[in-house]
């Protein structure tokens, strides 16, 4: 993956300027930074949701947003929002996901188990707890098996259990490359390889996680 | 892209099933425009050129309501992005959103045109009903051709409720028109009178063209 | 310039009304009309350029062209509506299926900037201008069709009015009204292109004075696009 320049205009404000950096396959970036600092500006540019309107950006070696097509099969996104229909239960959101992406629907009951949530898979997803669908939500971004996960927060109203149990799906021991954004300097940078901060739209810093204290973090949200 | 279609289109017709929103509002609306249409117009039974208009007027306005709720839970509930991240087509969303909202305009019109019938038809449904139904199929096509696209450029603006009606209801004057037209002599009193040919045609091409242009500029209206 | 022969065409013209005084209107409506319909259509090549290019100066013509085009429109309805309280002594006729489409044009189009005004991020206001834009103007010649076919169904006769039956003289002076207004619309289309531009610039110099940074200097929300 590697960015060179990329920006992003919301309106007349810039949402992102100007980030350059470059994350090998199967590495791991955290993104730290304030509300509205263009975190998740970035990861939607990188799951091909919002076309830069400045720089370069390649992901998995495909130029955005012209082979936007040949990637997008192949990327996880866990936003903000749980991206399932709230009147559809948990099994009938992934059998949905998993026909789009053309997966066999045994891999839905694979990855319910895997969440934990085969007990109450068949309830809509209205009536879950936010960290049941939190469950939910990573289940449907891992349904494809893919090469890249965006992970906006994918903690987020989980309990130590459940995050101990979905850490094969989403951690550093997946497999796949990662971009995590997160708020807590201790937990975030654990697993991380490289760390990004952001702070009004611009790269604060960019560098390997040994370098990168909690001072530094704690800079960002000053 | 015809499996994608089935896809988004079965996960549409269950969303509607559960949640039931929108088809029932359209059908009661229908009944309570023919209502004020009794009184608006003052008359127990209407034939000819009235009764087309009427008909075809409500089924319009019903499919207003329709059009409104198309994409909300797309929007609210971020359908859109999670359509957008898979390997498919995007046009397939229109298919299969015009698809659905043509069905919801058929079930409607069960309901609608029996209601239509008792309430305010001057002469017996029955012989008319072939020819009706081919006229009403011709216009649900260009009304959720038409109403997909209007709804998808609708959708993200903070008027929505503003803009559908404002914007659906110039671009549907000629399917009004043909309709009413081409529905006129079979709800003539004294028998069903032939099908106007001409009128069938346009409205056809309508659909027809409208269909293309949608299918060219959909694209746009989903991407970032 | 371009102006100055339009203003001559308007001082040639009455010389061949030897129809009445009102018969007059027919120069500026019948130009204004047809003017307007290639803005409207032009709005939409304009557009579907966008689209390809997303280089912002296309969807500013296209903004432009359906901007004026609206205002000529709005000129179309009261020389139509005053022609036709001369010749047939009523405000408003719905037979003459020029005036009706166009008041079904006028309302489709009078909803694109509500339609802009609603949609806060430039690049998505563009974009969804962009499709009304081509939607509508490929409406604008459907529609036209429709309505001709729905009146002709009834009175045969109100069709042929515009093109032929026209004295040479008559025709000639149509021609240049035509022309004239043609050129009129140029010349405000490129006015305003140039004015939009203008506009722009002071805006970027003045952030550029205020040092830089982007947020908030704006004088307000508008529906325009900018450059």
């Amino acid at each position: 993956m590697q960015l060179r320049g990329a920006g992003r205009r919301y309106g007349e404000r810039a949402a992102l300027r100007d980030v350059t950096l470059e994350l090998e396959a199967g590495r791991t970036l955290v993104v730290f930074g304030p509300n509205g600092a263009g975190k998740t500006t970035l990861l939607r540019m990188l799951a091909t949701l919002l076309r830069p309107h400045a720089g370069e950006v390649r992901v998995l070696g495909r130029p955005l947003p012209d082979d936007g097509y040949a990637v997008r099969g192949r990327i996880g996104f866990l936003s903000h929002e749980a991206l399932l229909y709230r009147e559809l239960s948990g099994r009938e959101n992934l059998r949905f996901y998993a026909r789009l992406h053309r997966v066999a629907p045994a891999r839905v009951d694979a990855v319910l188990e895997a969440v934990g949530m085969t007990g109450r898979g068949d309830d809509p997803v209205a009536e879950l707890s936010r960290g049941m669908i939190q469950r939910l939500a990573i289940a449907r971004a891992v349904l494809h098996e893919p090469d890249l996960l965006l992970l906006d927060e994918p903690l987020a109203n989980l309990d130590p259990a459940a995050a101990a149990q979905v850490a094969p799906l989403i951690g550093p021991d997946s497999g796949a490359t990662r971009v995590v954004t997160s708020h807590d300097p201790a937990g975030g940078l654990q697993g991380a390889d490289l760390a990004l901060g952001l702070k009004a739209a611009r790269v604060a810093f960019l560098a390997p996680t040994a370098e990168i204290g909690p001072a530094q973090i704690g800079e960002l949200y000053r | 892209m015809r499996s994608t279609v089935a896809t988004l289109l079965a996960k549409e017709l269950t969303l509607e099933w559960r949640t039931r929103e929108s088809v029932p509002a359209m059908v009661l609306f229908s009944i309570a425009t023919y209502v004020v249409f009794h009184f608006g117009l003052d008359r127990d039974r209407v034939t000819g050129d009235l009764a087309s208009g009427v008909l075809v007027v409500t089924l319009l306005f019903a499919a207003i309501l329709g059009i409104n709720r198309l994409f909300v839970a797309e929007h609210e509930q971020g359908g859109f992005d999670g359509f957008l991240l898979a390997p498919v087509d995007r046009t397939a969303m229109l298919v299969a959103k015009a698809v659905a909202l043509f069905c919801f305009l058929c079930i409607v019109e069960v309901f609608a045109l029996p209601a239509f019938a008792l309430l305010l038809l001057g002469p017996p449904l029955t012989q008319a009903l072939p020819a009706l139904v081919l006229v009403l199929l011709l216009a649900n096509a260009g009304i959720a051709v038409i109403g997909t696209l209007v709804a998808g450029l609708a959708i993200q603006t903070r008027a929505r409720d503003l803009i559908v009606p404002l914007l659906a209801l110039p671009l549907l004057v000629p399917v009004v028109l043909a309709a009413a037209r081409s529905a006129t002599p079979l709800l003539q009193d004294g028998g069903a009178g032939a099908l106007p040919g001409n009128w069938m045609a346009m409205l056809a091409i309508y659909d027809l063209l409208f269909a293309l242009i949608a299918f060219a500029v959909f694209d746009f209206l989903l991407e970032d | 310039m371009l102006t100055g022969a339009f203003a001559m065409v308007f001082f040639y013209a009455p010389l061949d009304a030897d129809q009445g005084f009102v018969q007059k209107i027919f120069y500026v409506h019948v130009p204004m009309a047809i003017v307007a319909l290639i803005g409207f259509v032009a709005g939409g090549i304009c557009a579907v350029m966008y689209l390809r290019t997303r280089a912002t100066k296309w969807d500013m013509r296209s903004y432009v062209s359906i901007h004026l085009s609206v205002i000529l429109a709005v000129g179309v309805l009261v020389t139509g509506s005053i022609w036709a309280r001369a010749s047939w002594g009523q405000w408003w006729v719905w037979d003459e299926p020029m005036l009706v489409s166009f008041l079904i044009v006028f309302l489709l189009y009078a909803t694109y900037w509500p339609l802009r005004f609603s949609l806060e991020d430039k690049e998505k206001q563009a974009r969804y201008a962009s499709v009304f834009a081509i939607v509508a103007g490929a409406f604008v010649p459907l529609n036209f069709a429709a309505v001709r076919m729905a009146e002709a169904y009834i009175h045969p006769q109100t069709g042929a009015t515009v093109a032929g039956g026209l004295p040479p003289k008559m025709g000639l002076t149509f021609l240049v009204a035509l022309i004239g207004m043609g050129l009129l619309f140029a010349t405000l289309v490129k006015y305003e292109m140039a004015s939009k531009h203008a506009t722009f610039r002071l805006r970027a110099l003045r952030r550029k004075l205020a040092g830089d940074d982007d947020d908030l200097m704006l004088s307000g929300r508008s529906a325009a696009p900018q450059l």
